[in-house]
C-alpha cells in the first residue's frame, strides 16, 4: 500500500456500510487482502506502508500482529453481515506487505485459519503471499503450503547485483533460485517481481535480468516500472544528483524488451504490468482489483471496496491496533462512489487488462475517441471490431493516455 | 537666501506678474523628481515631517520602480524681495517612452529647468527634452544636480551645458537635489530669470487641457493652464473641439494636494472637475471656454500621441475577457496614449491588439492590469505598424502580424525614428557597427566636448524599439544614451514568417521581419517551441515557413510512455485522483490541432529575452 492515504469522508466508528453495497454482491466475486507491515529494512524507492523495527519503537510489536489482524478478520464478518450482504465464499486471498514473511509462518497461518473459519474458501481458491527471497526457508514454505497457501510471490526485482545495490536489495541473485526450487518442492506455484528502469541499469541489464528471471520458469511474472516517489531516500538521491535520474524512453524500451521475451518464454500479458504461463495462473486476486470485484483489504492503511464503497484503513500500526482494541473500525476514511466515478474507475481499469473493456458501455464521445485510438494504433482493431477496446504493446505504453482520450476526448 | 514666503498669492486674485510656471526637465534618473521634493519642502507646501522620496510619485508602480511616469503640476509660494511669488512648477517623466508627457507639460509653461546629472553629463533625453522646450519658447535654466557626489564632473558639465545652450559656464547653477544645496538659489533665479505668463484678463476665458485623469472618487480631474480670462466655479464651460459642456462642479489648484478655489485666472496652472466619467470628453490638448462668453478661437493643441508598438493582450483563463476589457476601459481614461481594440487569436481565444507608447509603457500597462485587476495575462510578441499595399492599390495597415495581407504584395512600409545617442567617443566605432546591423543610415556627428559625441541616425523603429537599448548598453558599458521620434516611414523588403505546429499555423507566433532575418527567427522560434511544448504521443514537426517555403525546422520525439505500471494493490482511489489531476493539467492546455500545447509554454515562446532582462534588473 502507498503511504499516503487518500482524503475521503469520514468513515462510521461501526464500519457499517451504505445499503448500495450490498447492491448485486451475490454476484459479485470476494477476496480478502491481508497487509503484513513490516520488513526488515526499507528499500530506497519504496513508499509503501511498511515499518522497520527501529522505525516502529516500542509501539506496535510483531509478535501481536496476528492477533490484531484476526480481530479485524472477525470485525469484517461482523460488518458485511451487519449491512447485509450474503454469505460469500473467499474466491481469493493475498498476503501483502511490507514482507508478510518476515511473521513466522505460524501467524499467517493463523490468520488465514480465522479468515477461512470466517468465510470458507471456494474451491481452487488462490492464496498468495508475497516473499522476499531472504526471508523464507523450506519449512516456512512448506508450512504456509500446508496450510493452504496455493501461491508465493517472490521480489527479485533484479539479478544483477549493481542494480539490487541501487535498490537496497538485502538478497544476493543466487538466493533467488534456491527459493524458487523451495517454493516449488512445496507445491506452491511462483511468482516474480521485477522492477526495471534502476538509475544505472543498462538494456543490457534488464536483459540479463528477464533471462535470469525466466530461465526458473516462474508462473507468473509482474515488470514494474521504478517510481521514484516522492519522500523516498531515492527521491533524495536523485535531486543530489548522487544517482542518474530515470528516463520514461528507457522505460519504454525496457517494457518492449520485457513483453518481447516474456512472451517468448510462452507467458502471456494479462495487465499492462503481468504475465502468467495460462491465463488460469494469471493472479485472480489482482484482477479482482481491475474488475471492481468486493474485497477486504486486513491491516493498517489497508484499502477495501465492496459494491462502489472504497476504504483505507488508518496508517499506523499503533493507531490501527488501538481502534480494533477498542472496538471500533480501523477505518481512516472512506468514499461512496457515484455512477459516473464508476465508470470512470470501470474505463481506468479494465483499460488495463487483456480482457480489455466493453467498447459498448463507453457513450458517444468515448466510442469516438475509439477510431482515433485505432489510428493512432494503440488499440488492437480486430479485437474493438468485436466490441473489445484492448491495447496493442504501443497502447499498453501510453494506458494513461488512451484512459485519458477515452474519458475526456 | 530667500525666505519662506509670508503669504502665498491667493488662487483667482493673483497678478499674472508674480506668476512662474515651469516645469523640470531631465534625462531619466537625472533627479528632477527629488528636485521636485526640496522645492516642496522649501516653499512649504510639504511639511519636512510628511515628505518621502519623490513625493510627486504617487503611483504604487513609479514608488517600485523608481521613475516617473506621469507629470505632476504642483502650486508653491516663493518669497523674493519681499514679494510673494506663485510657481507652478511640473515635474516630467524622463524616459522616452513618455516623452509625450513631456511635451505636453511644456505648453503650459514659460520656462524649465533643464536638469543635468553633474556625474553623467549630458545624455540623449537631456538633448531631447531641451529641443522640446527650445520648440515651444521656453527660457531654459540650465542645473547641474547631483553636486554632492563624489563622481560629479561640475566644471565639465558646465562647459557642456553652455557649448549646448549658449551662456557662460559659470552661469550654471550647481544644486543637489538631495541635499538640498542650491535649491533656494534655484528658486530666486525661477523667478527672477522667466518671464511672467502674459493674457488678456478681460477676453473670453481660454484655458489650455494638458492633462485628464481618470480618479474613482472625483470622477475626472482636468488640469488647465488658463491663457485669457478667469474660470470660476459653477459656471458652464465648453470644451472648443467638442462643444461639450458641463458645469464647473470644483476648480482649484494642486499644492500638492487639491485645494478648491474661487476660480483661476490669467497664468494659472491648477484643475477643474465637471462630473464627466470619460475623460475623452475632457481632451488633453483641447481649450476650454466660458459657455455664456465663449472664446472664438481655440488655443494650438498637440497631437495625439501616437502608438509605436502592438501587442496582443490575451486573459489566461478565457473566463477573464470581460475582466480584461473592463480594466483596459478604466486605464484608457487615465492613459491617452494607450488605444486598443478587440481581437482573437486561434491559439490564445479573445483578447485585445492594443497600442503603445514603447516597450516600458507596454510593461507597466500589463503589470498594472494584472496587478490592480487580478488578471493573469498573455501578452504576445510586440511589433510595429506596417503599412502594406496591394497589387489592386488596397492598402492595409498591419499591427498584428496575423493580419498581413496574402495576396498579391506591392509594397511594404515600415516605420522609421531618428534616433540620437550620446555616448563617449571611444564607443563610436561599435555604436556605428551596431546602427549599421540595423538598417541605420546615418545623419550625422557631433561633438558635445573633446571626448563625448551625439551620433544621428535614421533607423527602422521595428530595429530598434525591442532590444536595441540595452545592447547599446552593454556595448557602451552602460555610458551611451539613446532618444528617438517617429520619422516618417520607407519602403522595406520584410516577409512574414510563419509558425506551423503539424503543418497548423499558430497565428500568436507569427512575426514580420525583414527577410535577412527571417531565417534566424524561424530558427530561434522553432527551436524555443521544441524545448517548451512536451512530447505528445505522436512526432509533432516545428516548421517556420515564408509562405509556403519552410526555413527551419525542428520536431518534437513522440512520447513512447504514459502509464503507471507499479502495483498499487487496493489503492484505487489513489490511481483515480492522478487521473483527475491529469485532467486538470489539460484544461491549461490550448489545443492546436491536435497538439496540447501547456500555456506556459505560450508565455515562455511569446516572452522576449529583453523583457526577460528588463525583470530580473
Ligand atoms: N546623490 C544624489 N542622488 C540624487 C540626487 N537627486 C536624485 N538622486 C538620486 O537619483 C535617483 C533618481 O532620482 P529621481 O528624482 O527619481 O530622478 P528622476 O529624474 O525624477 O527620474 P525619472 O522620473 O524616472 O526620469 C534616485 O536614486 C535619487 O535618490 C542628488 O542630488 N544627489
Ligand atoms: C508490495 S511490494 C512487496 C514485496 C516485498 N516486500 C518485496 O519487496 O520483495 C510489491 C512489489 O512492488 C514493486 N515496487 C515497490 N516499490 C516500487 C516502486 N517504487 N516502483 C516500482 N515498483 C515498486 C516491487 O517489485 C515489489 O516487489
Ligand atoms: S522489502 Fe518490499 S515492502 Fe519492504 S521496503 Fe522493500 S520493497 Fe518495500
Ligand atoms: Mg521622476
Amino acid at each position: 500500500m502507498p503511504s499516503v492515504l487518500p482524503l475521503g469522508d469520514p468513515a462510521p466508528s461501526d464500519g457499517l456500510l451504505p445499503a448500495q453495497a450490498a447492491d448485486g454482491a451475490a454476484q459479485r466475486g470476494f477476496g480478502l487482502y491481508v497487509h503484513i507491515p513490516f520488513c526488515a529494512v526499507r528499500c530506497g524507492y519504496c513508499d509503501f506502508n511498511t515499518y522497520t523495527a527501529t522505525e516502529l519503537g516500542g509501539g506496535a510489536s510483531q509478535d501481536a500482529y496476528a492477533s490484531t489482524a484476526i480481530a479485524e478478520v472477525e470485525f469484517a464478518a461482523r460488518v458485511l453481515k451487519g449491512s447485509g450482504l450474503p454469505p460469500r465464499r473467499l474466491g481469493t486471498v493475498f498476503f501483502g506487505g511490507g514482507t508478510p514473511t518476515l511473521l513466522p509462518a505460524e501467524d499467517l497461518a493463523r490468520i488465514l485459519a480465522a479468515a477461512v473459519a470466517e468465510w470458507g474458501l471456494e474451491p481452487g481458491a488462490e492464496v498468495t503471499t508475497e516473499a522476499n527471497p531472504d526471508s523464507v526457508t523450506p519449512e516456512s514454505l512448506q508450512l504456509l503450503a500446508d496450510a493452504g497457501f496455493t501461491r508465493v510471490s517472490f521480489g527479485m526485482q533484479s539479478a544483477v547485483p549493481h542494480v539490487l545495490k541501487v535498490l537496497d536489495r538485502t538478497h544476493t541473485p543466487s538466493r533467488v533460485p534456491q527459493v524458487v526450487q523451495w517454493a516449488r518442492d512445496a507445491g506452491l506455484a511462483v511468482s516474480l517481481d521485477l522492477i526495471y528502469g534502476t538509475p544505472g541499469e543498462s538494456l543490457a541489464d534488464w536483459r540479463y535480468s528477464l533471462e535470469t528471471a525466466l530461465s526458473y520458469g516462474p508462473d507468473h511474472i509482474s515488470a514494474y516500472a521504478l517510481i521514484v516517489e516522492d519522500g523516498t531516500k531515492l527521491a533524495a538521491q536523485i535531486r543530489r544528483g548522487e544517482v542518474p535520474g530515470i528516463d520514461d524512453d528507457d522505460h519504454a524500451a525496457k517494457y518492449e524488451l520485457a513483453d518481447e521475451l516474456i512472451t517468448a518464454a510462452g507467458l502471456g500479458w494479462y495487465e499492462v504490468s503481468n504475465w502468467s504461463r495460462t491465463p488460469q495462473q494469471a493472479c485472480r486476486h489482482n484482477l479482482a482489483y481491475w474488475r471492481g470485484d468486493d474485497w477486504w483489504g486486513i491491516g493498517p492503511g489497508a484499502h477495501s471496496h465492496v459494491g462502489g464503497v472504497r476504504w483505507w484503513n488508518v496508517k499506523h500500526p499503533t493507531a490501527y491496533a488501538g481502534r480494533l482494541a477498542g472496538g471500533a473500525s480501523p477505518a481512516a476514511g472512506r468514499e461512496t462512489l457515484d455512477a459516473e466515478t464508476r465508470n470512470v474507475e470501470r474505463v481506468m481499469l479494465e483499460a488495463r487488462l487483456s480482457s480489455g473493456l466493453g467498447v459498448s458501455g463507453l457513450g458517444e464521445s468515448g466510442r469516438h475517441a475509439v477510431a482515433g485510438l485505432i489510428a493512432d494504433g494503440l488499440v488492437d482493431p480486430a479485437l474493438a471490431f468485436k466490441g473489445r477496446l484492448v491495447l496493442t504493446l504501443k497502447g499498453r505504453l501510453l494506458a494513461d493516455a488512451v484512459v485519458r482520450r477515452i474519458l475526456h476526448d | 537666501m530667500s525666505p519662506m514666503a509670508r503669504t502665498a498669492p491667493v488662487p483667482a486674485a493673483t497678478d499674472p506678474a508674480i506668476i512662474r510656471n515651469f516645469c523640470i526637465i531631465a534625462h531619466i534618473d537625472h533627479g528632477k523628481s527629488t528636485l521636485a521634493d526640496r522645492m516642496l519642502q522649501y516653499t512649504g507646501v510639504v511639511q519636512s515631517r510628511d515628505m518621502k522620496a519623490q513625493y510627486l510619485d504617487r503611483m504604487d508602480i513609479e514608488r517600485e520602480r523608481g521613475i516617473t511616469i506621469k507629470s505632476q503640476a504642483v502650486r508653491m509660494p516663493w518669497e523674493v524681495d519681499g514679494t510673494s511669488y506663485a510657481l507652478n512648477m511640473i515635474d516630467t517623466p524622463g524616459h522616452v517612452d513618455f516623452t509625450y508627457e513631456v511635451s505636453r507639460s511644456l505648453a503650459a509653461c514659460e520656462g524649465a529647468v533643464l536638469l543635468v546629472d553633474a556625474a553623467q553629463g549630458i545624455e540623449a533625453q537631456t538633448l531631447a527634452n531641451l529641443y522640446l522646450a527650445m520648440e515651444n519658447n521656453l527660457t531654459i535654466i540650465p542645473v547641474l544636480n547631483k553636486i554632492d557626489l563624489p563622481a560629479a564632473q561640475p566644471e565639465k558639465y558646465a562647459e557642456e551645458l553652455a557649448n549646448l545652450i549658449g551662456g557662460d559656464p559659470d552661469e550654471v547653477l550647481r544644486v543637489s537635489g538631495k541635499t538640498g544645496m542650491g535649491v533656494e538659489v534655484l528658486l530666486d533665479k525661477i523667478v527672477r530669470d522667466l518671464p511672467a505668463p502674459v493674457g488678456d484678463p478681460d477676453a473670453p476665458a481660454r484655458a489650455m487641457i494638458f492633462d485628464s485623469v481618470y480618479d474613482t472618487y472625483r470622477g475626472v480631474v482636468t488640469y488647465v493652464r488658463v491663457v485669457d480670462g478667469m474660470l470660476h466655479p459653477r459656471e458652464r464651460i465648453q470644451m472648443m473641439s467638442t462643444r461639450a459642456t458641463h458645469e464647473l462642479l470644483e476648480i482649484g489648484v494642486s499644492s500638492p494636494e487639491p485645494t478648491p478655489s474661487k476660480g483661476l485666472g490669467v497664468g494659472e496652472v491648477g484643475y477643474l472637475i465637471t462630473g464627466v466619467k470619460d475623460v475623452r470628453l475632457s481632451k488633453v490638448g483641447d481649450t476650454v471656454t466660458n459657455l455664456a462668453k465663449p472664446a472664438s478661437e481655440s488655443l494650438p493643441g498637440y497631437a495625439d500621441a501616437k502608438p509605436m508598438v502592438f501587442s496582443g493582450l490575451y486573459p489566461l483563463d478565457g473566463t477573464d475577457y470581460p475582466v480584461l476589457r473592463d480594466a483596459l476601459e478604466k486605464l484608457m481614461l487615465n492613459d491617452a496614449a494607450l488605444v486598443y481594440q478587440p481581437e482573437t487569436s486561434a491559439a490564445l481565444g479573445f483578447g485585445f491588439r492594443v497600442g503603445f507608447l514603447g516597450l516600458l509603457h507596454l510593461e507597466i500597462t500589463r503589470e498594472r492590469l494584472e496587478r490592480e485587476y487580478k488578471l493573469d495575462l498573455i501578452s504576445t510578441a510586440p511589433n510595429v505598424e506596417y503599412e502594406v499595399t496591394l497589387e489592386d492599390k488596397r492598402v492595409v495597415h498591419v499591427t498584428n502580424p496575423s493580419e498581413y495581407p496574402t495576396g498579391k504584395i506591392a509594397e511594404v512600409r515600415e516605420p522609421m525614428v531618428s534616433a540620437t545617442i550620446l555616448a563617449p567617443n571611444e564607443f563610436v566605432g561599435a555604436i556605428m557597427e551596431l546602427c549599421q546591423s540595423r538598417r541605420g543610415v546615418m545623419g550625422g556627428m557631433d561633438y558635445l566636448s573633446e571626448d563625448r559625441v551625439e551620433i544621428r541616425y535614421r533607423l527602422p523603429l521595428a530595429e530598434i524599439v525591442f532590444d536595441f537599448f540595452d545592447i547599446l548598453k552593454s556595448k557602451t558599458r552602460g555610458y551611451g544614451s539613446l532618444d528617438w521620434k517617429a520619422d516618417g516611414d520607407q519602403v522595406a523588403d520584410l516577409v512574414k514568417v510563419d509558425i506551423m505546429l503539424q503543418g497548423e499555423q499558430v497565428d500568436a507566433f507569427s512575426a514580420i521581419t525583414h527577410r535577412d532575418k527571417a531565417y534566424a527567427y524561424g530558427v530561434m522560434m522553432t527551436g524555443k517551441l521544441r524545448e517548451l511544448i512536451p512530447r505528445q504521443q505522436f512526432e509533432v514537426p516545428i516548421q517556420a515557413a515564408i509562405g509556403s517555403r519552410i526555413i527551419a525546422r525542428e520536431s518534437i520525439r513522440a512520447i513512447r510512455k504514459d502509464v503507471l505500471a507499479k502495483c498499487y494493490g487496493g489503492d484505487i482511489t489513489r490511481k483515480r485522483k492522478l487521473l483527475e489531476k491529469q485532467k486538470e493539467g489539460k484544461k491549461r492546455m490550448k489545443m492546436v490541432g491536435r497538439v496540447e500545447v501547456p500555456q506556459e509554454a505560450f508565455i515562455a515562446a511569446l516572452t522576449t529575452d529583453e523583457s526577460k532582462d528588463k525583470a530580473k534588473k
